[in-house]
């Protein structure tokens, strides 16, 4: 049996002014297999206008176990968001 | 279904006084709706049971393309072929999809595929039966496609995000072909005599192995218990195809078809159809591989991936020269 094509994550940009936004992954040779087979795979009905692939290998990710480290701090800093703070009703634009 | 009778593995449901803390800690995510992610710790039979239905899900869409490939050069005009072969291409895109959610739990999709070929992993029993008039592809659109997404929207609040994800795609994509399915019937029903009898004929071959495919009643099944405890299974066999029969007589008769069981009628007291007996040795025996096209389809599948062998070689070949000769010009 052959050595089996690596793997691709995808990200797809649906149109004009939005991010890239990861839409699966999918097998290929080389990164110009992968541009081809996105289009394939993930494009059939006008998703996107643009396609980046990169080797799923290549992707750094934080660990679930480190969630409560990294992410709850953020919890208690509600001042963080406008609505902490209310507005007279009387002042506008603001 | 696409994955039916899937094992999980376990002998009982477990309550939580004999669950690790692990576990407990497991449950208690899936039960407050938290999905799991791959990274996650998860019970070593969870992750094998999604891999089963995953993995036979996948399949199924894969050998799903078997039967509807059968008409791409016969279909009656090139506006319906162009549309069939729309429909097979979206079949093989969520066999990919699904092959690579199963990848997420640690497997490698050549290694799914040579299980499906080795016969160690079913796949749907609906695609063991042949496509014998061009109805059937409308029957099939209409009826299987119909009753994967009863299947399938559930499955998109499934515990697992990469297969809830894939599910989210592939309903998107499901209802044209259950629309374009019904569109071929419309067109049969309302035509010539002969034409309408044809309709007929495929409605009656399709209907009840379609009732099939949501497999036996599990209420008392402990996989299924299981499965639905981990949210990887959200409704009975049964509630499915309950819904998929009240569902599709009404549209039957809108085409002037007849379904095929005597027995069938309203129940008014419970607000659902009754149905005759399914004839479940058939669909036994068919899930042994004794349907009418078991060897042809997975023959074709094999025959399939070893004349693509050569094709997938050369292709490696050709990335690994380019990678050789770009790191030499570096």
């Amino acid at each position: 049996m052959s050595k089996e094509w690596p793997l691709w994550e995808v990200f797809i940009r649906s149109q004009h002014g939005l991010a890239h936004k990861h839409a699966g992954s999918l097998h290929a040779p080389d990164a110009e297999m992968a541009v081809r087979n996105a289009r394939d795979v993930y494009t059939r009905r006008n998703e996107g206008v643009s396609i980046w692939v990169v080797r799923s290998s290549d992707i750094v990710a934080s660990s679930p176990g480190d969630k409560e480290a990294l992410f709850d701090p953020a919890q208690s800093k509600v001042y963080r968001h406008p609505t902490f703070f209310p507005m007279p009703p009387e002042v506008k634009n603001i | 279904m696409y994955a039916q009778m899937v094992e999980t593995g376990v002998r009982k449901v477990e309550d939580a006084a004999e669950m690790s803390p692990e576990e407990r800690a497991f449950q208690a995510r899936i039960d407050a709706d938290v999905r799991v992610e791959p990274k996650d710790w998860m019970p070593e039979h969870y992750r094998r049971t999604l891999v089963r239905q995953i993995q036979q899900h996948a399949h199924s869409e894969i050998v799903g393309m078997l039967p509807e490939g059968n008409w791409v050069t016969r279909a009656p005009s090139l506006k319906r072929k162009a549309i069939l072969m729309a429909k097979i291409q979206d079949e093989g895109g969520h066999g990919l999809y699904l092959y690579s959610a199963a990848e997420t739990l640690g497997v490698s999709r050549d290694d799914l595929i040579a299980d499906l070929h080795a016969g160690k992993v079913k796949y749907s029993s609906i695609f063991n039966y042949p496509t014998l008039n061009w109805a059937d592809i409308g029957a099939i659109g209409w009826l299987v496609d119909g009753a994967a997404i009863m299947n399938q929207i559930p499955l998109c609040r499934c515990s697992y995000g990469p297969y809830a994800r894939a599910m989210v795609r592939v309903c998107k994509e499901e209802s044209f072909h259950q629309r374009q399915g019904y569109d071929i019937m419309i067109a049969m029903a309302q035509g010539t005599a002969e034409q309408k009898a044809m309709a007929q004929d495929a409605l009656n071959r399709w209907w009840w192995p379609s009732l099939m495919m949501f497999g036996p009643p599990d209420a008392d099944s402990v996989h299924s218990a299981q499965s639905m405890r981990w949210k990887i299974k959200l409704l009975s066999n049964d509630e499915l195809r309950q819904r998929f029969v009240d569902q599709t007589v009404p549209q039957a008769d809108y085409l002037g078809l007849t379904v095929p069981d005597p027995a069938l009628q309203w129940n008014a007291e419970r607000g659902h159809y009754d149905c005759g007996p399914i004839d479940w040795s058939e669909f036994h025996s068919v899930l042994k591989g004794n349907g009418p096209c078991n060897r042809d389809r997975l023959r074709t599948r094999v025959k399939a991936w070893e004349d693509g062998e050569w094709v997938r070689e050369a292709a490696v070949a050709h990335a690994d020269k380019h990678a050789a000769r770009n790191a030499r010009a570096a």
